[in-house]
């Protein structure tokens, strides 16, 4: 198929940036969108120009490093896959494909399509651990057991990428679902009980420094999220913030 | 004598560790606030290594080139990670455990290591589960357990498809408790581009801000290297786009000898490629063959109509099938170990059974599966005479539940659903058992330079067995690094703080910068692409599943000549102040070039058949073996450490024995 691809540029994190035409053409419905875009790069290179500046790693849809916004959504039209894992039979032959950057204040673009993200680590050095030392010195892993209903929902929240397309999707520009899969991952788990009341006070203040919106329920992140992360996340953080706020 | 020394400690092999453990220097807590470790690549192996040496008081800076710790690329793996917990009481034991990694490694790994590994196998799952890593339990609320090829219990612990990303999870999490102390400075979106060493140790290294592109130095105490594989080499592999070599072969350059770089693992159940403009490959875990059947159809009349579309895999009926892993290994049938299966499905492509447009693909099917646990379920919910639908329906919910995640991806990427139709899969390159070469320290040929997890060569031997690495990975960084390196720190506790405007540093900053100016101001005709592809498929088709030594002689000359083309006539665009993701690459198969061609080298002596090595000059002849690969410990028993002399080609190969006194060498048989 040919495609006409419309691509913010942005030289640098300074520079004010553009949305700029391009045309690709002989693109199977079997490659990924990024191997399209590899042919796009492929091509610039040859041309002369600079290629397309976009992050990506693992191609398979679970490092969470790519981040573009295809046609107004976090990673395209499809659901509950990252842009590494969208495929071009998702759009057909003639199609204008705009690609840009996932867009917040607290993502700032380094250059073309590539943000920077770090706020969301800033985020975890917050709390998003439990205090335990790693000298293998604990008790034994089945000296605590735990029922298979909260390791289950544990795991659901756990299996956020951080990828940030929630953030990309809000029009609040708000980190909740990603700061509340994370706290939640703790909050059903024994292990994570006694750090509870600081971690979640100490990861939302660190969220609201970073400059993310507020939550407004309109649950655009849970349809956006690749993994499927469910707004229940953001309902059970609130409830842990409130009584924290409460205890101390 | 060797000039290797792996200073195995003495005393039996059960209490070695212990042993050494009580008697190697300490360095006391005041002392460590003033001695520095840079940790290079935060995966699980330096991840936990970065977390636990912070812990300890170091100070430590880590590297890596993604944007945050949290994205290396452990992350990715899926199926899971052994311990010897002996939590289903199958007989399982630390021995077990050595002696399954020991044999399933064909007879190539160092024995005191691999039982140190075992060892502390266990305290991994006791650590993870303290750290909030939400591994999959059953009804009572234990830890649930699987099984992976190459054994014969259930030590596998897995947190649904995702083992790796709550492992590295667990490993960055620990980082961010040392990064909120300021015992971690964590320099993300950073490569190293080389090691420093002053007076023969190594003490610092250049590295390069991906963002700005300014070229930076780090001085340490000890440098550790944790930067994975080398499986790119081949172009198409299962590592992330960004998995690279250059540290590894930085330090190979400055004096570590490389061990062993033929040992590579093409993992048998991966999504079969569909085109030239393929990017990467996804690998589909080995956990699905404790599930899944592998055939190809038993008559070629079926492979064509199957190709052409007029036949469906599901209209064949058992007798038109071949399960021939079943038929040819009754004994470990699908759960043969990685290498006999991936060279099972070659065989059988090769014979012309492929069942997909490029011949290249066999079956994965689930339906016995989904019909097992679906009259199963029926029973426990105590539903008599249930329909084949209900059947279908309960079956399909168990099979979802243990792999929901890897069937969304395949069906996201082949357009196919494999509840219904079986998965196609083909063997694709996945591990490097190679690496640096390292003493019992995990310590290189280089005086305070370390190298941990994947990168480094110790575990495996010539084959990895399944949910090994994550073992390995945080094994080394846990719980054996932070010990051995102690060691080592306690002579350095007067050295004091290492100056960054040494010539050493000036000298590495100068080859550096040199080095990414050419690239910069070449101006070739073809992109770095165009040269990794290259070097891809003289690496898949020479060095890849069979080889032989004329095909490895091939290989060598024609990288020799890619390389030097690639000199002249690379194209790199942009500049080198700023972020350019094409100067990185260029950098990264500029290394892969070279070590390509030692490659191709260290397959071409080692003229026996093991593991992932298959040279097609050495297989069994005649009886119930016939055509399986043949090993030959009486000549090959040893590590091949390969040392630096300017080019690959003129390498020197230096031979560490092999000794095996707890462990008979036997014909590995999974008949």
């Amino acid at each position: 198929m040919n495609l006409t691809l419309k691509i913010w540029r942005q030289k640098g994190p300074k520079d004010k940036g553009s949305m700029v035409d391009y045309k690709v053409t002989d693109i199977s419905e079997h490659m990924s969108f990024l191997e399209m875009m590899d042919v796009l790069n492929e091509q610039l290179i040859n041309q002369g120009e600079e290629p397309v500046a976009f992050d990506h790693d693992c191609r398979e849809g679970i490092c969470g490093m790519c981040s573009m916004y295809i046609n107004g959504e976090a990673h395209g039209p499809d659901r509950g896959v990252t842009t590494c894992q969208l495929h071009m039979r998702m759009f057909k032959d003639g199609d204008t494909i705009t690609i840009e950057p996932f867009r917040a204040k607290a993502f700032p673009v380094i250059k073309d399509l590539v943000v920077d993200r770090s706020s969301f680590d800033r985020i975890q050095h917050a709390g998003g651990y439990i205090s335990v030392n790693t000298s293998g010195n604990t008790q034994d892993a089945n000296a605590l057991p735990i029922s298979k209903h909260a390791a289950d929902e544990a795991m659901d929240a756990a299996t956020c990428i951080g990828c940030g397309a929630c953030v990309a999707s809000c029009k609040n520009a708000s980190a909740m679902l990603f700061v509340g899969a994370k706290v939640s991952q703790y909050a059903l788990l024994p292990q994570g009980q006694v750090e509870a009341v600081d971690r979640v006070k100490n990861m939302v203040a660190q969220m609201d420094l970073e400059g993310f919106g507020n939550c407004t329920n309109t649950g655009a992140c849970e349809i956006e999220c690749p993994k499927g992360i469910s707004l229940e996340n953001i309902a059970r953080m609130n409830r842990e913030y409130l009584s924290a706020n409460v205890k101390s | 004598m060797s000039v290797l020394d792996s200073k195995v400690p003495k005393g039996p092999l059960k209490t070695k560790w212990t042993d050494y453990k009580n008697h190697i220097n300490l360095v006391n807590p005041a002392n460590k606030r003033n001695i520095d470790v840079i940790v290079v690549g935060t995966g699980l192996a330096g991840g936990s290594a970065a977390a636990t040496l912070a812990e300890l008081g170091y100070n430590v800076k880590t590297f890596c080139y993604q944007d945050s710790p949290r994205r290396a690329h452990s992350i990715a793996a899926q199926g899971g990670i052994n311990a010897a917990k002996n939590y289903q009481g199958d007989g399982d034991s630390t021995y077990r455990l050595f002696y399954d990694t020991v044999k399933g490694g064909d007879y190539r790994s160092r024995e005191a290591n691999v039982y140190r590994l075992a060892e502390v196998s266990a305290n991994i799952i006791d650590q993870c589960v303290a750290q909030g890593v939400p591994f999959a339990r059953d009804y009572g609320g234990l830890l649930d357990n699987r099984s992976f090829g190459g054994v014969l219990v259930s030590r596998t612990f897995y947190a649904k498809g995702q083992t790796g990303q709550q492992l590295l999870l667990g490993a960055y999490s620990a980082m961010n408790r040392q990064i909120a102390r300021g015992k971690i400075t964590p320099f993300n979106r950073h490569e190293m581009l080389d090691v420093v060493k002053v007076d023969g140790k190594a003490r610092g290294i250049i590295a390069r801000n991906l963002v700005t592109g300014e070229i930076e130095r780090h001085s340490a105490h000890a440098v550790v290297i944790a930067s994975g594989g080398y499986g790119n080499v081949y172009f198409l592999s299962t590592n992330a786009m960004g998995s690279n070599a250059t540290a590894a072969w930085k330090i190979h350059k400055k004096g570590a000898f490389f061990a062993n770089p033929c040992y590579t693992q093409i993992h048998p159940t991966c999504i079969p490629r569909s085109g030239d403009y393929q990017s990467k490959l996804t690998l589909m875990s080995e956990s699905l063959r404790n599930d899944g059947r592998i055939w190809v159809p038993k008559n070629l009349e079926d492979v064509k109509a199957i190709r052409e579309g007029k036949k469906k895999p599901t209209d064949l009926s058992e007798d038109e099938r071949d399960y021939y892993l079943e038929r040819r290994y009754p004994a470990f049938g699908n759960l043969v170990p990685r290498d006999v299966a991936s060279r099972a499905a070659k065989e059988r492509c090769d014979a012309g059974y492929g069942v997909n447009a490029t011949g290249e693909a066999v079956y994965l099917d689930f339906a016995s599966a989904i019909q097992r646990y679906g009259i199963e379920q029926a029973k426990i919910h105590g539903i008599n005479n249930p329909s084949a639908d209900k059947i279908y329906e309960l079956g399909a919910a168990i099979v979802k539940a243990k792999y929901g995640n890897l069937f969304q991806m395949y069906e996201k990427i082949v357009d196919q659903d494999p509840y219904k139709t079986p998965m196609m899969i083909y063997p694709a390159v996945h591990y490097t058992m190679g690496g640096v070469w390292v003493d019992y320290n995990l310590m290189t040929t280089v005086e305070g330079l370390y190298c941990i997890g994947e990168a480094n060569f110790s575990d495996h031997g010539a084959n990895r067995l399944g949910a090994s690495a994550l073992m390995q990975g945080l094994a080394d960084g846990y719980f054996v690094l932070p010990y051995t390196i102690g060691d080592y720190l306690s002579h350095e506790i007067r050295t004091g703080k290492i100056a960054t405007d040494s010539p050493e540093f000036d000298e590495a900053e100068k080859s550096v910068k040199d080095r990414i100016d050419f690239f910069i101001n070449n101006k070739g005709q073809h992109s770095v692409d165009y040269y990794h592809k290259r070097l891809g498929k003289i690496m898949w088709e020479k060095c890849g599943m069979s080889r032989n030594a004329e095909g490895l002689k091939e290989a060598a000359k024609e990288i020799k000549e890619l390389r030097e083309s690639f000199w002249k006539e690379v194209n790199v665009p942009g500049s080198a102040n700023e972020m350019n993701p094409e100067l990185e690459k260029a950098g990264r198969v500029a290394d892969f070039l070279e070590l390509g061609e030692l490659f191709a080298k260290d397959a071409l002596v080692r003229e026996e058949s093991c593991g992932g090595h298959f040279r097609e000059e050495s297989v069994e002849i005649g009886g119930e073996q016939a055509g399986e690969a043949k090993r030959n410990d009486e000549e090959f028993a040893f590590v091949s450490a390969w040392e630096y002399k300017g080019e690959p080609g003129d390498a020197v190969l230096h031979k560490e024995q092999l000794e095996f006194n707890e462990i008979e060498l036997k014909q590995r048989s999974y008949k």
